[in-house]
């Protein structure tokens, strides 16, 4: 009984909110990895493109709200991401065919393209505040729980509680689909293999007859995708805030790097590593270990190896680790 | 002379528009603006010294910032014997503690040879170096901050003059460096840019919650000046006279003898925060002059010449025998160490101390923001960036304001995008330095005034 206490514990405390929160992760390690893989410059804009898609999401949803559309249980914003998708999708094109196409063209350095990327980033930034304001803003509705910890301890007689968000679900489920699908579209689209040789060679890649303009296209299309979802489903569970969203550009870049830059299995499996990492790592193991030792042995202290302040400090120490010993990350970079 | 028309041209320009801003707006606000772009030259400088002359790149600038205020703070503010008393032992020993698991760390590298059993060994000693701080620390972190906690809470400092600080920011943004650049500089230019953008995270998380050592997210307020207070010179005999003397025509015309005391009171307190501000532009103008007749004569020394070969061609340069890896540690130490001077005046300019106020936006990314526009590689390029982009940056929001009453003057005030608009004013700023960003990247790539190699 107190092994299955303990469990539950572990499962509600840790295991469900690093998955939901790893998702968000991976979703935006994809983003990042796919620009470095491909248009090959770190995009240091990350984080606010995400917030410009979700800022989209979140005023139809407003919108919708008004007027009084629903969908029942599950929230209202599910509705609004193809929208958001095609205008994040515009804005994108627009600014690779302003700012990055030239750079691309003249072939300039990577270390450049960062910091036009770091131009993007201001503008969005700016664009996104002035069209939103920068409040913490919810935007979630629709059922909240899918499973209450009073309910689970009814159901089961346990002591502790699990309790699942319905949004902790929805992120998990829609990041399965979009996940298995960009890989499916990866490895066995032509379009996707043609984008996997420009990103491995890029000369040979435009000697086969890959039309360049058509994969970076396709690849700011996917990463529209991806920023637009992964920031909704950070909204939903959380909330929106410019300023949130910018911070969370590093354990994304953390989770890219952790995983192996270019190689976007890699970055969906570092967002779960960042996540799990910070989560297990500021979480306080007493009442963990209450239920497993015997009374004798029970800890005085609150068993935390560091305090959720450092929850960053975690993920970036854990980057700064694997660029000392494995500069290519866990699972091997640069290959797209 | 010739050759430095648009070096001068572009001074006077910047001169001209702070002058602009104390006739229109008022001096006290054209003195801030000066003193702040005086420190953000200064940070320029020492980004312009990483990026321009060795082509590296350092998104960590802010945590060497803060490192230079907690500098300003562990030196000038006033020690806490009873924090001292309460765990201040436990945390020297710590330090030595510290200090104790690199050596044995470095010692074990260097006597055993590549093997498993070293890797136990050095994990062994890590993990149980820190089981040993975290007891001796962890209660006596807890003692030091339950000393007053409203006002103190942490150690207190030296209780030294803040301008020592200056100095020791240098040193420990140096001592930061040192150990940021023997674990990244190997790195890719990107992957330098990342990693060192994370590191700055990792300090400036410490400093905002060891609260026994900076008091964390509680600041630290009131620390001493190292020019005169206000208060102070209110009541100050000739400062008044001065004042009086220098507004004597304006003083003259007002008959009432009450009226014309108001008069003088108000004059004499805005006068006293120019001459305060005007001291502190005063220091900061001779450390900006300081560093860059260092770093123009550093620049175009042999050593100069080196740091640009490597910067063109490390490959070439390490075969004409340059050690390129201990030159590119040196030279980030020194930009580091200077952008911790800078840290240093703007906690003495503030007279507090805001770990939560240190964010990636405002101290790493506008930095490179003023040194790109600057013109890297060169210094007079740098230190206008610095007034430029700082300019921009506070005055953008009046700018765009003014812009926006000006383009809807024709809707009513209830008129729903134009009171939106006027709310969100201030972020036009970002929008300004991304799109200034951006123009000069794509049309002037090499900044407003752009490298100069001058032939001996």
């Amino acid at each position: 009984m107190d092994l299955l206490n303990a469990v539950i514990l572990l499962l509600n405390y840790i295991i469900v909110p690093a998955l939901s929160y790893g998702s968000q992760l991976a979703l935006g390690a994809i983003f990042v990895t796919l620009i470095y893989g491909i248009l090959r410059f770190a995009n240091f804009a990350t984080g606010d493109m995400m917030s410009f898609g979700t800022m989209f999401a979140v005023l139809l949803t407003f919108y919708l709200q008004s007027i009084g559309v629903s969908l029942g249980f599950l929230p209202t914003a599910l509705i609004t991401i193809p929208f958001a998708i095609i205008m994040m999708i515009l804005y994108m094109l627009t600014i690779d065919k302003f700012v990055f196409s030239y750079y691309r063209i003249k072939k300039s350095p990577p270390v450049q393209l960062a910091m036009v990327s770091i131009g993007v980033m201001f503008v969005t930034q700016a664009l996104v505040r002035i069209v939103i304001g920068p409040f913490d803003r919810r935007f979630l509705d629709g059922e909240k729980f899918i499973l209450k910890a009073i309910e689970f301890k009814e159901m089961t007689g346990l002591n502790e509680g699990l309790t699942i968000k319905s949004t902790q679900l929805i992120t998990i489920v829609i990041t399965i689909i979009v996940v298995s699908i960009l890989f499916w579209f990866l490895n066995k689209t032509k379009t996707g293999k043609s984008m996997r040789a420009y990103s491995d060679n890029e000369d040979l890649a435009l000697l086969s007859g890959i039309d360049p303009k058509r994969v970076v296209m396709i690849t700011w299309m996917i990463a529209g995708v991806l920023a637009t979802i992964g920031g909704v489903l950070y909204g939903l569970d959380k909330s929106f805030k410019p300023f949130v969203y910018f911070n969370n550009m590093l354990p994304i870049f953390a989770a890219a790097i952790v995983g192996g830059i270019g190689n976007p299995f890699g970055a969906f499996l570092g967002g779960y590593v960042i996540a799990f990492a910070e989560i297990f790592i500021t979480y306080a193991y007493k009442k963990f270990f209450m239920y497993l030792l015997p009374e004798s042995l029970e800890p005085d202290s609150l068993m935390q190896l560091l305090s959720t302040d450092y929850k960053f400090a975690v993920s970036f120490s854990i980057l700064v680790i694997v660029l000392l010993f494995r500069p290519t990350g866990i699972f091997k970079g640069r290959v797209l | 002379m010739r050759q430095y028309a648009n070096v001068i041209s572009a001074y006077a320009i910047m001169i001209i528009l702070i002058i602009l801003v104390g006739v229109f707006q008022s001096w006290n606000v054209a003195l801030t603006i000066l003193n702040f772009c005086l420190i953000s030259a200064v940070m320029t400088m020492g980004a312009n010294i990483q990026w321009g002359y060795a082509g590296l790149i350092n998104f960590g600038i802010m945590g060497y910032t803060a490192l230079g205020g907690l500098a300003a703070v562990l030196v000038s503010a006033a020690p806490v014997s009873e924090a001292w008393a309460a765990g201040g032992i436990q945390m020297i020993v710590c330090a030595g503690i510290i200090v104790g698991i690199v050596f044995s760390v470095r010692y074990v590298l260097k006597k055993i040879e590549k093997s498993k059993k070293r890797n136990y060994i050095i994990a062994g000693i890590i993990i149980i170096g820190l089981i040993v701080l975290r007891l001796i620390a962890g209660p006596a972190t807890e003692h030091i901050e339950a000393v007053n906690p409203a006002k103190t809470g942490f150690l207190g400092g030296l209780g030294m003059p803040i301008l020592f600080s200056w100095i020791v920011g240098a040193f420990f943004a140096g001592g930061l460096a040192y150990i940021v650049g023997k674990v990244a500089l190997g790195l890719r230019a990107d992957y330098l840019a990342i990693a060192t953008l994370l590191i700055s995270e990792i300090v400036i998380a410490v400093i905002k919650h060891e609260d026994w050592l900076s008091r964390g997210v509680k600041n630290v307020i009131g620390l001493k000046r190292p020019v005169p207070y206000e208060v102070d010179l209110q009541n100050t005999p000739w400062f008044v006279d001065l004042v009086e003397k220098f507004h004597s025509g304006k003083l003259k015309m007002i008959n009432s003898i009450t009226e014309r005391q108001d008069v003088l009171n108000q004059l004499v307190i805005d006068a006293s925060s120019v001459y305060v501000k005007l001291c502190l532009a005063g220091l900061f103008l001779i450390v900006v002059f300081i560093l860059l007749i260092i770093t123009q004569k550093a620049l175009y020394s042999p050593w100069g010449r080196m740091m640009r070969a490597i910067r063109d061609n490390d490959e070439a340069a390490n075969a004409m025998g340059k050690n390129v890896v201990k030159e590119h540690l040196l030279i980030f130490i020194l930009g580091s160490a200077v952008v911790g001077i800078a840290g240093a005046m703007m906690v003495t300019h503030d007279g507090l101390f805001t770990p939560g106020s240190y964010r990636p936006m405002r101290y790493t990314f506008l930095i490179w923001v003023m040194v790109i526009v600057g013109g890297s590689g060169n210094n007079f390029g740098a230190i206008l960036g610095g007034f430029v982009v700082w300019f921009l940056w506070i005055e953008s929001a009046p700018m765009a304001l003014f812009l926006i009453n000006f383009f809807t003057s024709h809707l009513p005030e209830t008129n729903a995008i134009k009171m939106h608009l006027i709310n969100t004013a201030p972020y036009f700023r970002f929008l300004t330095m991304g799109i200034a960003l951006l123009l000069i990247m794509r049309y002037r790539p090499r900044g407003i005034l752009p490298e100069k190699i001058i032939k001996q």
